[in-house]
């Protein structure tokens, strides 16, 4: 009985131990990103040297997020980890220090001049608009402050990051210019959209789109029929040519609305989260192109 | 007048929808509600709400946001609790209430495991429960459809359900209908409640279930015309709380119910039978 059970345990000592040591030679810096969009900035500035794991995954929403003890253990074992600031991820300053965390905080957001917006939870009141990636230009900011951050946390791999920071800012410039080109086409006056979500609105400001968030309809209470009504009319009122919704509010709502004033659903935009690996929003750029596309193919014609 | 009672039915579509599914779901859940009282079965409906939510995920999970999954899945979820809870009542010496309580906190567990398995921390209770304003043409038929097999059947079950009501011993004396009639009638409540949690909002679908069957209680002492009251004052809910939703400006599901609630408290006082201002204060003993 007793050899038995030894000779399992060697068996699984010899198994463990090639696996153990075929890791050792790469040892990745261990990073972490609060959530899908910067995970994936993180992942093309850092390269093979960076292994990152994200908070909140794809189609998930930071700002109702709750962390798991698992993640305060993700990020204990972090060596670096981002955050986008602004005030999107008010859980994160108290997760870092819970976990007993000794890693390097990076805020992407640093340097970018912040839009207000309102207060979903307070009509009338303004707060710092966090969604900040919407506009390439700030991610390009973004790519910068990662690649300072990933520098300062492994020194050694500098040559690396400044190498696949300069390819990976090329790619957003060339992203720019199309995201410019496709607004371009649409014209002026149907440059206008009721959306779910109020996350464009660094998107509206840099590429001038107007983005009108129904109001009251938030993803926190329910819609009075006062609330719906208001947006039927403005509506009608302002010819909006078309409705969008988001991957992560309520679509039955936004379909009602649209049935009823003939404006045009528009197809899935991806503003707080990517969406899985096989979706159309899989990375950053590919979610800033799929989003020109949606409002193309609803805004033209 | 007009503005203020028609207009806004007549402006909105998203309004006119919301109106003809309360006044369906109305029409086949109060009399329901009303059994489910006289049967002292009035809390059945809150552990329901819980007991379907592990069907609706699982037919979340495998078809994603189809009404029918959705509804299937809560069916079959609602279905194995009332009846496992009926099941382990009749055979053991637990109550039915008890064995309930039991089943639906099971359920819920399973339930929220099954939807935080899916990934992604997005509130999926948010597309497993519907919203009155946002009622499309699938949801309307659904709601319709399942009022006018509430109604079809509560007429075939109607004599063994009034009697196990109100004399189970002399039911079980003369015939062997209550055995069926009692799981028929479990059906429909599930049924009901699937149908309203998916379409209108658990708040919605047990709310227009149980106060007016309530406050129906406090006008009638047949059971005919306790169930016409119910039904009648489930709609004017429906049509009052619609109203005050739009001109007040509040959520509209919580403003039928606040409506519903209102003429509860309102039939408590003024009610005909046994209402609070018919109390006499006890005459006072004989004395020599």
């Amino acid at each position: 009985m007793l050899t038995r059970r030894l000779m399992t345990a060697a068996l699984i000592a010899f198994t463990a131990v090639p696996a153990l040591a075929q890791d050792k030679p790469a040892e990745k810096i261990k990073a972490v990103a609060t959530f899908s969009i910067l995970g994936d900035l993180v992942k093309n500035v850092g390269g093979d040297r960076v292994e990152v794991s994200t908070l909140v995954g794809p189609n998930g929403d930071a700002h109702v997020y709750s962390p798991t003890p698992a993640d305060a253990q993700t990020i204990s074992k972090a060596k670096i980890v981002f955050v986008n600031g602004l005030g999107l991820e008010g859980w994160m300053t108290r997760l870092v220090s819970a976990a007993g965390s000794k890693a390097v905080t990076v805020t992407a957001t640093t340097g970018i001049k912040p839009l207000k917006m309102e207060d979903e939870a307070k009509p009338g009141h303004m707060i710092t608009d966090p969604h900040a990636w919407q506009s390439v230009a700030n991610a390009r900011i973004y790519v910068a402050n990662i690649r300072d951050g990933l520098i300062k946390a492994d020194p050694a791999g500098k040559s690396v990051y400044e190498a696949n920071a300069k390819d990976y800012l090329a790619k957003l410039t060339a992203l720019e210019a199309d995201v410019k080109a496709a607004i371009q086409k649409i014209p002026v006056e149907r440059r206008r959209i009721i959306t779910t979500h109020d996350a464009f609105g660094y998107f509206g400001s840099a590429y001038g789109m107007k983005f009108i968030s129904p109001e009251g309809v938030s993803t926190e209470s329910e819609a009075s029929a006062k609330d719906v009504a208001k947006i039927i009319d403005q509506i009608r009122k302002e010819k909006i040519p078309a409705v969008f919704m988001e991957n992560i509010s309520d679509p039955r709502l936004m379909e009602q609305i649209a049935r009823e004033t003939g404006a045009k659903i528009g197809g899935t935009l991806y503003s707080d989260a990517l969406s899985k690996a096989d979706g159309p929003a899989a990375t950053y750029i590919d979610m800033m192109r799929n989003n020109i596309r949606q409002f193309g193919a609803a805004l033209i014609g | 007048m007009h503005a203020l009672l028609i207009a806004p039915f007549s402006d909105y579509e998203f309004m006119r929808r919301a109106l003809a599914s309360i006044v369906a779901l109305s029409l086949g859940a109060a009399p329901i509600g009303v059994f489910l009282m006289l049967r002292r079965m009035s809390l059945i409906g809150d552990a329901m709400a819980h007991a379907i939510l592990p069907g609706a995920a699982i037919g979340f999970l495998i078809a994603g946001l189809s009404l029918f999954a959705l509804a299937g899945g809560g069916l079959i979820a609602g279905f194995v609790i009332a009846l496992g809870a009926g099941a382990i009542a009749r055979l053991t010496q637990l109550k039915e209430d008890a064995s309930l309580a039991a089943f639906f906190l099971i359920s819920l567990a399973l339930g929220v495991t099954i939807v935080s398995m899916r990934g992604t921390n997005v509130d999926l209770l948010h597309f497993l429960f519907g919203s009155v304003l946002a009622v499309d043409n699938p949801t309307l038929l659904l709601i319709v459809a399942i009022a006018s097999i509430s109604l079809v059947i509560l007429a075939m079950i109607w004599r063994p359900l009034v009697l196990e009501c109100v004399d189970p011993g002399f039911l079980r004396s003369v015939s062997r209908a209550g055995g069926p009639a009692h799981i028929a009638f479990l059906a429909l409540v599930v049924m009901n409640l699937v149908g309203g949690f998916l379409a209108l909002g658990t708040l919605l679908a047990v709310g227009i279930m149980m106060l007016p069957a309530v406050t129906a209680r406090f006008w009638a002492r047949d059971i005919s015309s306790m169930l016409a009251i119910a039904c009648g004052s489930a709609v004017l809910s429906g049509y009052a709380g619609l109203l005050l939703s739009y001109h007040a400006n509040l959520p509209s599901g919580p403003a039928v119910i606040l409506v519903a609630g209102a003429l509860y408290l309102l039939s408590v006082i003024v009610g005909p039978v046994g209402g609070l201002i018919w109390l006499r204060p006890p005459r006072r003993h004989l004395e020599a």
